[in-house]
């Protein structure tokens, strides 16, 4: 084997300027695949993580119907203190389950005692809350980053709207579930930075303020968010938690519960999901770009050496190993065409971490890019293009395995 | 047009036997490089016999034959063949690797001995655009050699060479069936260089029509 790799290098290098413009395209094929795959996955992961980790969670549990009620924050479908307890417990119980936080949502009116406004108001037990979503707290840009009971954080947008600041009081008026009005005063603990997707413009307020807005002698739970310990088994997680809550059904027999991921509540997920077909055009667009230089090289480079295939034949060398030089030439572009794509690609990510290109998405300004490359991706971008090398050799090897000596000695 | 199928051989009967020097003569389409291709298991008779070295050469497949070019043939082409990316002493060894798979050491030997013969020794390092016409054929013979075959082919190996080189290389061959009791047997329409053999079939037409056998000719 090791002789039947010198000659296919030796081969190659004979060729020089067509080897290293075949070798040229399949590098920057790799560059460009690698630097997108880097710079789309990063914005992926980083909105998702903003996402999930600053107001959503990477799952979420409600009562059935809760999510697809017309209603806005529907009271009448919140989870039982009973419910929410056998909940807790299966969590509390749960290997995967890293954190989770109850939410009792609500919509109400919000004073400042000159102006008023709506706002939609999550109540919650600030601890878990912080567990769950452990960007919270770095969201608030002013202020404390705690809540007491008696205080209320505020989206930016509404605080720079009414001219709010940390101290200030304010009112919130609420219905509560049987249409009757309550208010309650709070003191501005802080103030939240908008973020973009579902949840991203509400206030805060404890869980036992919310309760008392709403007169419940006991707190409801609209949901409950979770937070895994391995993001990357998010759909087990899902199933895990669909088999524990299946239990939990109502009187008339259907279940009571239903488990959501941060995919089926985020309209960002249908950009993550774009993202992922782009880059899945792309690798396309890669394996084209190596299987057409290949394979067009290994023609030509069969047609050029008939003769010498005719020679190597006549003096005996078995098909197999006429096949198996031809094979080794198209593998050999590969992987110097990878290795060099791997080598430039990561090169360009690191210069790009190294600029620090900031971006806007949504309402949240200046995020900054950190293109990361995971062994993963360099592996399977590299086997794809050896692959891809190795299979557009094989036509043109069989071909020449085949040739009759006698036919490829007369070759002019 | 109606094909019409032209033997390129007819009523061809002889045999060569171990050691001999033997060249096959004729004027262009007489049928001598189609009587190599044969013998050396390239090309397939539609009628009759063929017994290389103790077998039915008719009968093989097509790696039967690769196999047994390997370890009972050499060639020696008009145009030298070397591999272009192999020097000298790579293009001696391509055999011993990918046909026979000899041991390094035993190789080397071999090696050595065949560019001492061939007085190529000195050039083993160079590739075969760096030699002259004259130096390939000799590392073709070599090549040929270095396999220890017990048949040599050769299809007009002096024809790209002048008259002093090719006396050069069939000096060498013979010098070498000498030594390694090989048999050669070379086509040629060089009437000097037919001289050298010792066995010659004289071919025209697809025919065999005469054997001449140093000191004597016999009608075939």
């Amino acid at each position: 084997m090791r002789n039947l790799f010198k000659i296919a290098i030796r081969n190659l290098i004979r060729y020089q300027r067509r080897t290293l413009l075949t070798a040229s395209l399949i590098t920057i094929g790799v560059v460009f695949v690698l630097v997108f795959v880097s710079v789309s996955g990063s914005f992926k992961a980083m909105i998702t993580s903003q996402i999930t980790d600053s107001m959503m969670g990477h799952l979420q549990i409600h009562r059935k119907g809760y999510v697809a009620s017309i209603d806005n924050l529907p009271l009448n479908l919140n989870m039982s203190p009973k419910a929410y307890q056998k909940i807790r417990q299966a969590l509390a119980a749960d290997a995967q389950v890293e954190a989770f936080s109850p939410r009792l949502k609500f919509g109400g009116m919000f004073s400042n005692f000159t102006e008023t406004t709506n706002i939609r108001l999550n109540g919650i037990d600030p601890e878990a809350e912080f567990r769950t979503v452990p960007l919270l707290p770095s969201r608030i840009l002013e202020g404390r980053q705690t809540l007491g009971k008696g205080e209320i954080l505020i989206p930016a947008l509404l605080a720079r709207g009414m001219k709010i600041k940390p101290g200030d009081p304010v009112v919130i008026v609420a219905t509560n579930a049987d249409g009757s009005v309550n208010g309650k005063q709070f003191i501005v603990s802080g103030i939240l930075e908008s973020a973009t997707g579902p949840g991203g413009r509400d206030g805060y307020v404890h869980m036992d303020d919310a309760a008392e807005v709403l007169r419940m002698t006991e707190p409801q739970v609209s949901e409950v968010a979770i937070r895994l310990k391995d993001f990357g088994r998010l759909a087990a997680a899902v199933a895990h938690l669909e088999k524990t809550t299946a239990g939990e059904v109502t009187p008339q027999g259907q279940p009571l519960l239903e488990v959501h991921s941060w995919e089926d509540l985020s309209p960002f997920f249908n950009i993550a999901r774009m993202i992922d077909v782009m880059t899945l055009f792309i690798r396309i667009m890669l394996i084209a770009i190596v299987l057409i230089s290949i394979m067009n090289v290994m023609v030509m480079a069969v047609y050029e050496r008939i003769r010498e295939i005719g020679t190597i034949a006549a003096i005996g060398t078995p098909p197999g190993k006429i096949r198996t030089m031809f094979i080794l030439e198209g593998f050999c572009m590969g992987v110097v065409g990878a290795g060099a794509g791997v080598g430039i690609g990561a090169a360009i990510v690191a210069v790009i971490n190294l600029i620090g290109i900031r971006f806007n998405f949504g309402l949240q300004k200046g995020l900054l890019l950190k293109a990361t490359l995971s062994l993963p991706d360099l592996l399977v971008v590299s086997i794809i293009v050896i692959v891809v090398a190795v299979l557009a050799s094989l036509q043109p090897a069989v071909k020449a395995s085949r040739m009759e000596p006698i036919d490829a000695l007369r070759h002019v | 047009m109606e094909e019409v199928t032209v033997p390129a051989l007819r009523d061809v009967n002889f045999a060569i036997g171990p050691a001999s020097f033997v060249s096959f003569v004729g004027p262009s389409g007489s049928g001598k490089t189609t009587l190599l291709n044969l013998i050396g298991c390239l090309d397939k008779p539609t009628a009759g016999r063929l017994t290389v070295a103790g077998t039915d050469v008719g009968v093989l497949t097509r790696k039967e034959s690769a196999a047994f070019r390997g370890t009972h043939l050499g060639f020696i082409f008009q145009d030298f063949n070397m591999i272009p990316v192999l020097t000298v002493y790579e293009n001696i060894e391509y055999p011993l690797i990918m046909v026979q798979s000899i041991a390094p050491r035993e190789r080397r030997e071999r090696i050595l001995r065949m560019l001492e013969a061939v007085g190529m020794a000195d050039q083993d390092g160079k590739y075969p655009h760096q030699i002259s016409g004259g130096q390939k054929q000799r590392v073709a013979v070599a090549r040929a050699l270095v396999t220890n075959p017990a048949l040599v082919l050769a299809d007009e190996p002096t024809a790209n060479l002048d008259s002093q080189t090719a006396y050069a290389v069939i000096g060498l061959m013979k010098k070498m069936r000498d030594e390694l009791g090989t048999t050669f047997i070379f086509s040629t329409h060089d009437t000097k260089i037919v001289g050298e053999a010792e066995v010659i079939f004289r071919l025209e037409d697809g025919r065999l029509i005469a054997k001449d056998v140093k000191g004597g000719t016999a009608h075939a």
